[in-house]
């Protein structure tokens, strides 16, 4: 029998991240995300892990980077101001190629923001808030229960790939307790890492660089990048489909927005509207293809965001031009209703009638 | 440095011979010219590192770390494990090595930018932590890799192509001496300041970084070095009189010695 556990957003990702076999945390104060930090300080030495209050984000996620070039499993986590310090990290973890986990509790910005829920880190999850060409896989949960599963999952492909994993939480997400799952610990049979720093015993030295100073090597070194980012999109492009049969207005929302989205489906079908739920589940890679095959008969697409228009970018470049798409969105840490959703829904629905 | 380095070339030529080999290329240095300016002192302390590397045997377990600026290319001529970290993080990412790898020797090389600029806070709190890793801190007093700018070490007075006028105090502070500053740290276990103006000093940089990783080794704790470097292209001398420049301008405002050792 699997045995349903009351947890917190954040208290289950810590949780989460420890089964799946991460024993280095360094991590930095911030709220919404607390509960990370001290969860890990308590849980890591019953594993035998290891916890770090750093000095700063940027030291963390450098600590981060350190202990995956001698290949351990480790993670980082913060809210946006937070996350905006480590994208020098995690540009150079892409450049350097190393698997790390970064998971971000969304905050209201910019700037300072508020310690309210938000989504207004969506161009920076999926477009690199960092420099250069890079990509990182960006999960979305919407439940405490997803928080837990893309959690554990998101150091297999951190190391699949030896690229960063995000997870984008927020605010909502990481504090409330819902029930979930746990899984079981991961047994040891991690993926073997001939390429980590271990000193040079019976091989030749390895190194770990960005640098090339050679522009042509550089080029070849991003091809070689770009070849992975498109295996990502190929093999990880995640989503989830509600009521996507016989509809005319497709909701895209993702997060925890996705799940007032769904209450308000729910009650739209009730009373009879044609209405689904579009979920991006990674909102990078984006399923694009998907959400044009969805689209195909309906009317208008909605996307509903705690931002102020980011993810609906996506959105219009899924449908490319080939269906109307509109916007609703809350910011600064307010959260829509499902009455407002309901509400702009039965708005397209007349102006399309 | 008459200690001897294991050369492969050497080893080779002496066969077996009862010839005694008393001087050459340490095995932990790869056998390739450097990229740095004549009478730059980045080849010197590579090769001294190399040198105490197989004195003590560690090269099999050791991990450096290079950082942003001339030293960043460190992996073209250590012939051991290395990584790159951003400008200034080199002591955060030691600090995630060490931690997950208790068993490896990790030391980080940082240049003064690096180390007293971009990345103090880093340095300050490993240092606070006390974390089992040995610092090689090169302190030539300017920015080399980007053009000779003001570093935090820079001399008062001294011209540097953001200082056209000579550094002032006023408005650019004092030149920082970072053994000094974390000595009282309960953390810091050895810091010592060498120069290479002269082989006798060398000799005590190699010294004193030898005693570093043993420090290391024997874990008691956190090392740190800083040698005075000569940087002639930036400092506008000949390689000749930037040795002077060491000991003339250099040491009398960064006193060379042992400033903390382990009781």
């Amino acid at each position: 029998m699997t045995k349903k556990v009351l947890m917190c957003g954040n208290d289950a990702m810590s949780e989460a991240a420890v089964r799946a076999g991460c024993r280095f945390y360094f991590g930095y104060p911030i709220t919404p995300q607390n509960e990370v930090a001290a969860y890990m300080s308590r849980r890591m030495p019953e594993v035998g892990g290891t916890f770090i209050q750093a000095e700063s984000e940027i030291a963390a996620i450098n600590m981060v980077f350190g202990a995956a070039a001698v290949g351990a499993r480790a993670m980082t986590s913060s809210s946006s101001p937070g996350i905006s310090l480590k994208q020098e990290g995690i540009s150079y973890l892409c450049g350097c190629e190393l698997p790390a986990v970064i998971a971000n509790v969304v905050r209201g910005g910019p700037g300072l923001g508020s310690i309210g829920p938000s989504q207004a880190d969506y161009f920076q999850a999926t477009r690199g808030g960092g420099h250069g060409d890079y990509r990182t896989i960006a999960l979305a949960p919407s439940t405490v229960q997803e928080v837990v599963d893309l959690t554990y999952i998101s150091f297999e492909l951190a190391d699949k790939y030896r690229n960063p994993v995000l997870i984008l939480s927020d605010g909502i997400l990481g504090q409330m307790m819902e029930p979930a799952v746990l899984p079981d610990f991961a047994d040891g049979d991690q993926p073997p890492k001939e390429w980590t720093l271990t000193g040079a015993k019976s091989r030749s030295p390895n190194v770990i660089r960005s640098l090339y100073l050679d522009v042509d090597l550089l080029e070849k070194f991003n091809f070689k990048l770009q070849e992975k980012f498109q295996q990502m999109e190929r093999e990880e492009t995640r989503f989830e489909e509600v009521n996507m049969s016989d509809t005319q207005v497709v909701v895209v929302a993702y997060g925890s927005v996705a799940r007032i989205c769904r209450s308000a489906v729910r009650r739209l079908r009730e009373a009879g509207e044609k209405v689904g739920l579009f979920r991006p589940i990674t909102v990078w890679p984006f399923p694009y293809e998907a959400l044009a095959r969805a689209a195909e008969k309906a009317r208008v697409l909605l996307a509903v965001e705690m931002s102020m228009g980011q993810m609906v970018e996506d959105v219009r470049l899924a449908v490319a031009g080939s269906k109307p798409v509109s916007f609703f969105g809350r910011v600064g840490g307010c959260v829509m209703t499902v009455e407002e959703v309901v509400r702009e829904v039965k708005k397209l629905l007349e102006e399309a009638a | 440095m008459m200690e001897k380095g294991k050369s492969r070339q050497t080893r080779e030529q002496s066969g077996s011979s009862a010839m005694r080999e008393v001087f050459g290329k340490p095995s932990s240095l790869k056998d390739v010219p450097t990229h740095f300016c004549s009478g730059c002192g980045h080849g010197i302390v590579h090769r001294i590192i190399a040198e105490v590397v197989d004195e003590l045997g560690i090269r099999e377990r050791l991990v450096g770390i290079s950082p942003v600026g001339c030293a960043v290319l460190g992996y073209e001529y250590w012939d051991f494990d290395v990584s790159e970290a951003a400008h200034g993080r080199t002591p955060a990412v030691a600090t995630g090595m060490k931690r997950a790898r208790p068993d490896l020797i990790i030391f980080t090389y940082q240049g003064d930018g690096d180390l007293a600029a971009i990345g103090t806070a880093e340095l300050i709190h490993v240092a606070n932590r006390g974390e089992n890793i040995t610092v090689i801190f090169v302190n030539n007093g300017v920015y080399g890799m980007t053009g000779g700018q003001m570093a935090p070490t820079t001399l008062e007075g001294q011209i540097t192509a953001t200082t056209p006028a000579g550094r002032t105090l006023e408005g650019c502070g004092a030149p920082l001496k970072i053994p000094e500053m974390i000595a009282p740290f309960p953390g810091t276990k050895y810091l010592a300041r060498t120069a290479l103006n002269n082989p006798k000093n060398i000799i005590t940089a190699k010294r004193s970084i030898k005693k570093a990783f043993q420090c290391q080794i024997d874990n008691i704790g956190f090392s740190l070095v800083e040698i005075l470097s000569p940087c002639p292209t930036y400092w506008r001398v000949s390689p000749l009189d930037a040795l002077k420049w060491i000991k003339e301008k250099m040491m009398p405002y960064f006193p060379l010695g042992e400033i903390k050792t382990p009781n």
